[in-house]
């Protein structure tokens, strides 16, 4: 007698919309191994799957780079769209004006937007288009193979020696002085922060700029350079220690009165950001500032939400788009009736 | 002719020498930000509205006030309404270029002018026509402020009165013009009558030019190219604008905006069915639109050469990734800033294959403000059928000039989206391959994103990919692709407008011309039979790439002349790629390249001089 009982596969493990992780996976990628980029795409993976987010709705936008290749890493059955260098904010721009019902996710490296892309960065910035904006920033060009970038630190070394001689942009800075409505930096070692920062981002409505520090392990990750792991993990300051609560938990946080700031986002997750050291207020502009200069003068990376405005109107409420997707709109809707072009010609006559 | 000073000769009857009855060009010379515009397009209107084929033309320089301008009205019996290098009837009000404007008459020309400007001291040649513009102007317009805008108004009237413009008509087109400003409009028609008084009293007629009731242009519509365009875009069903300003491009836009306004807003909800925004610059502009056309939007941008030139690098994307997109280029003169306000076909050949690597794109060419209208439309179903940036190559002169027309036709067909598919066509089929040519004409299906179906997303890239949109840098990958897009062009080719042809019956000579030039070649086909027994054939192109009827054209004539307002015989060149090596010798150019639209005087006597070698 033989029994051949396959035991009762253990039920897989799903998201609140029934999906299992797979699902929001991409090809394999061949990025170096152990890019930071790559761990960014398994955070990214991880925030849409906790989040719940259709993947049919998703859109994933880049520019062009070894960053910008990563969208096919993450979201597979998505639609995807690699752009050319510097641009892809001009393209994440014309799909949420096609379709607002769409969830847009653009990925960048610190040269495609710190350079080449500047300009488009900058407008996008203050547009506040419902967007979720990463950039994967190493300090070189890995594409090309590891030229210095303009989010470079002052005086740090590339592995041929050279130095770099000018001052950083500071893309979190800008954006925040721009208009953009959620604003942090973080680490691609740092799983839980950044984690909790995507999520949050998932949750705001606006633009949402993550600079994600992530070394180049090819070319800058050597002593001298300030983008490489050992000097992240050494001068890395949190701003705060932060939480999610998504919308669909009914988690109470505890917290000392005093000891944290709680911020409610569009769909009404939450952000619980409990302090470290000094107080910081992520709905002053002037001190998210402040804060980013004195980093920089102390040579420190800090990290965390610097800033988040839930009141600004996003750029599509803005322009009185209607709520359907402009793309799909019948005839009906977009070419007028023959009475309009009467009208018209009887004005010309 | 005898040099007739008109106020200082009372006693000896002028005798008038032959009459020119609805055949002449005005040209008023002002200066820039002078306020003339009213005056003129009132002088147009009132002309128009007596029934007589009229168009007018500005010729203005790069510059808000203070620089010369020239506008001129050309009225033709004939129906002729391309530019014509004479001048019959001068207004001189620019004291900078009197001199040589009075100077350029032909003899017999007349001159009205602002009599401080002693003009009648150049030439015996001319007749002369002093208006004292200062001394008239004060009493009808008290307020000092306003009188440099409505002193241009006072040589309508003086023109109305010479020429036998009907003041009814000037009153009617002022209305028109001022709309609700019934002060203004009033200020005005003051100026314009005490014009006409002062020309009764003081300024006997002694030139030949008469104006005179026609009924030729009786239910016909004025407007500009690039408001014809916009209407086209309305009707289109466009729902994704980007511009950046630039001229002669913005008005296109400008007056889209006003139109969506009006016609576009959703009657229940109130909300804006389109969006249209003012991109950062071009590059922003198309990629905006490559962003919108890919999640399946009708997207549009409109521009003109500098702008062209920034967009290149995505245009070769839109082409190469195969997104839809319509973008205008209102022609301008180049290279460079080159003469900004001054016309030229000069984008033709770097338009066809714009960005690096192998690129090709369609372009049409209106010749009309009724083409800038359907092809407008048009553009819109050949880039979605076609899955490619389609261009509409218009121009200054068409696109900021005032035209008759006739009036426009409703779309007589519905919108065409191409191969899109939806939920449940994935449903139906399971899978689908980005790039296959499922059809055999070149043209793949493609998804939005958005599409509730496991099977829709796909990765849009503007590197090697294979049929199913995976990256690949495979040999045989790449020129499958490739060779699938030259096919998709040849598709194109059926597709786009086929060429308008008029034909001779000796088969000896052909023109071939595009765009604005029709309008000079209609008049230059009929200076050839008329005056050298020319009588030649004339095909339209009105769209690249090119039908196989142009090259049957070009195969039944001896000498074919590619009439191009450009340098570097732009379209010749480009037929010279198309047809067959023996039909190259064939094909002569004639060139116009100096910013001010084509005549047809200079057609005619550039074919004349190379009928000579036969
Ligand atoms: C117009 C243009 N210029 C130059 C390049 C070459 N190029 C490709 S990627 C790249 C820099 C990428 O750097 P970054 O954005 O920081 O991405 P990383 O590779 O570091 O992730 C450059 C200069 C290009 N693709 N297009
Ligand atoms: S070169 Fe640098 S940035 Fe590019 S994949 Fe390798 S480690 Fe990542
Ligand atoms: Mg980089």
């Amino acid at each position: 007698m033989s029994t051949t009982a396959t035991p009762p596969a253990p039920p897989k493990k799903v998201n609140r919309i029934g999906l299992e992780i797979a699902t929001y996976k991409g090809s394999k990628s061949t990025l170096c191994a152990g890019c930071g980029h790559n761990a960014i795409s398994e955070r990214i993976i991880e925030a849409f799957y906790e989040m719940g987010v259709e993947p049919h709705r998703v859109a994933k936008l880049s520019g062009i780079g070894c960053s910008s290749k990563s969208p096919a890493y993450f979201l597979g059955t998505s639609h995807g769209f690699n752009a050319v260098h510097g641009r892809m904010p001009s393209i994440a721009t014309g799909t949420m004006l096609a379709n607002r019902t769409l969830f847009a996710i653009g990925v960048s490296g610190d040269g495609d937007t710190a350079s080449i892309g500047i300009g488009q960065f900058v407008h996008l910035m203050r547009r506040n288009l419902p967007v979720i904006y990463i950039i994967e920033d190493n300090g070189v060009y890995g594409l090309t193979k590891g030229q210095f970038s303009a989010t470079a630190d002052i005086g740090s070394k590339l592995k041929t020696g050279v130095i770099n001689d000018l001052p950083p942009i500071d893309t979190c800075a800008l954006a925040i002085q721009l208009g953009a409505t959620y604003v942090a930096r973080s680490f691609s070692g740092d799983k839980r922060q950044l984690l909790a920062l995507l999520e949050g981002a998932v949750a705001h409505r606006g633009t949402s700029m993550l600079d994600v520090i992530s070394p180049c392990v090819t070319f800058n990750d050597h002593e001298g350079s300030t983008k490489s792991y050992s000097y992240v993990k050494d001068h890395d300051e949190p701003l705060a220690d932060i939480s999610f609560v998504p919308f669909f938990q009914d988690i109470a946080v505890d917290y000392e009165p005093g000891t944290a700031t709680e911020i409610t986002l569009h769909d009404g997750s939450r952000m619980i950001l409990k302090k470290l050291g000094e107080d910081y207020d992520p709905t002053k502009k002037v001190e998210a500032l402040r804060v980013l200069t004195e980093a920089h003068d102390k040579g420190e990376v800090v990290t965390g939400l610097f800033f988040v405005d839930t009141k600004r109107e996003s750029f599509l409420d803005q322009l009185n788009v209607v709520d359907e997707p402009l793309a799909t709109l019948p005839e009906s809707r977009v070419r007028p009736p023959k009475q309009v072009l009467d009208e018209v010609m009887a004005e010309l006559q | 002719m005898a040099t007739t000073h008109i106020a200082a000769r009372e006693s000896e009857a002028p005798v008038e020498p032959q009459r020119v009855v609805n055949d002449l060009s005005i040209q008023v010379a002002t200066v820039n930000g002078s306020g003339s515009q009213t005056a003129n397009t009132v002088l147009l209107r009132a002309i128009f509205q007596m029934g007589i084929p009229v168009s007018g033309k500005n010729l203005f320089p790069s510059n808000i006030a203070g620089l010369p301008t020239w506008f001129t009205i050309r009225a033709s019996k004939q129906g002729y309404i391309a530019r014509r290098k004479e001048i019959d009837f001068l207004v001189a009000m620019n004291p900078e270029t009197a001199d040589e404007d009075v100077r350029d008459l032909r003899p017999g020309s007349a001159v009205v002018y602002d009599e401080r400007l002693n003009l009648n001291r150049l030439r015996h040649d001319l007749t002369f026509y002093p208006v004292p513009f200062d001394k008239l102007v004060a009493p009808v317009c008290p307020d000092a402020k306003l009188r440099k805008l409505v002193r241009n108004m006072i040589y309508d009237g003086v023109l109305a009165k010479l020429l036998g413009i009907e003041m009814e008509e000037v009153h009617k087109a002022l209305q028109k013009q001022f709309r609700k400003k019934a002060k203004a409009a009033e200020l005005n028609w003051n100026a314009a009558q005490a014009g006409y008084e002062f020309a009764e009293k003081n300024l006997p007629k002694a030139d030949p030019f008469h104006l005179t009731r026609m009924d030729a242009t009786r239910g016909k519509i004025i407007i500009d190219g690039n408001a014809a365009a916009a209407l086209g875009a309305l009707f289109a069903g466009v729902t994704v604008v980007t511009w950046y300003p630039i001229t002669p491009s913005s008005s296109l836009c400008e007056t889209l905006i006003d139109l969506m306004k009006r016609y576009r807003i959703d009657p229940e909800t109130k909300k804006a069915t389109f969006a249209i925004v003012q991109a950062e610059d071009e590059l922003a502009a198309i990629g905006m639109v490559l962003g919108a056309g890919w999640a399946g939007a009708r997207a549009m941008t409109s521009t003109s050469g500098p702008g062209i030139s920034l967009m290149s690098e995505f245009v070769g994307l839109g082409y190469y990734a195969e997104i839809p997109a319509v973008i205008f280029d209102i022609q301008r003169v180049g290279p460079s800033t080159g003469l900004p306000t001054r016309t030229a076909q000069g984008d033709v050949l770097s338009t066809a294959f714009l960005s690096h690597g192998d690129t090709k794109h369609p372009m049409l060419f209106p010749c009309s403000v009724e083409e800038c209208y359907s092809m407008a439309i048009e553009a819109f179903d050949l880039a979605e059928g076609l899955q490619t940036p389609v261009f509409v190559m218009s121009d200054l002169d068409l696109g900021m000039n005032n035209w008759m027309a006739d009036p426009f036709p409703y779309p007589g067909k519905p919108m065409a989206r191409g191969k899109v598919l939806s939920k449940e066509d994935l449903e139906r089929l399971g899978h689908f391959e980005r790039y296959r040519d499922a059809d055999g004409d070149g043209v793949g299906y493609r998804t939005l994103p958005g599409t509730d179906h496991p099977a829709a997303g796909y990765f849009t890239r503007g590197s090697g990919h294979d049929e199913r949109a995976h990256y690949t840098e495979r040999p045989t990958d790449y020129v499958s692709n490739m060779d699938r897009l030259a096919h998709k062009f040849e598709t194109a080719r059926h597709r786009v407008p086929s060429p308008v042809i008029r034909e001779a019956a000796g088969h000896e000579v052909g023109i071939i011309a595009y765009g604005t030039s029709h309008w000079a070649i209609v008049e230059s086909l009929d200076q050839l039979q008329q005056e050298h027994d020319i009588d030649a054939s004339y095909c339209r192109v009105r769209a690249f790439p090119f039908s196989d009827e142009v090259k049957d054209f070009i195969r039944r004539h001896r000498r074919v002349y590619v009439v191009d307002q450009n340098r570097d015989a732009q379209m010749c060149q480009l037929l010279r790629l198309d047809v067959e090596p023996e039909e190259v010798k064939k094909l002569r150019s004639v060139l116009h390249y100096n910013g001010l639209p084509l005549d047809a005087r200079s057609v005619t006597d550039a074919i004349v001089t190379q009928e000579e070698v036969k």
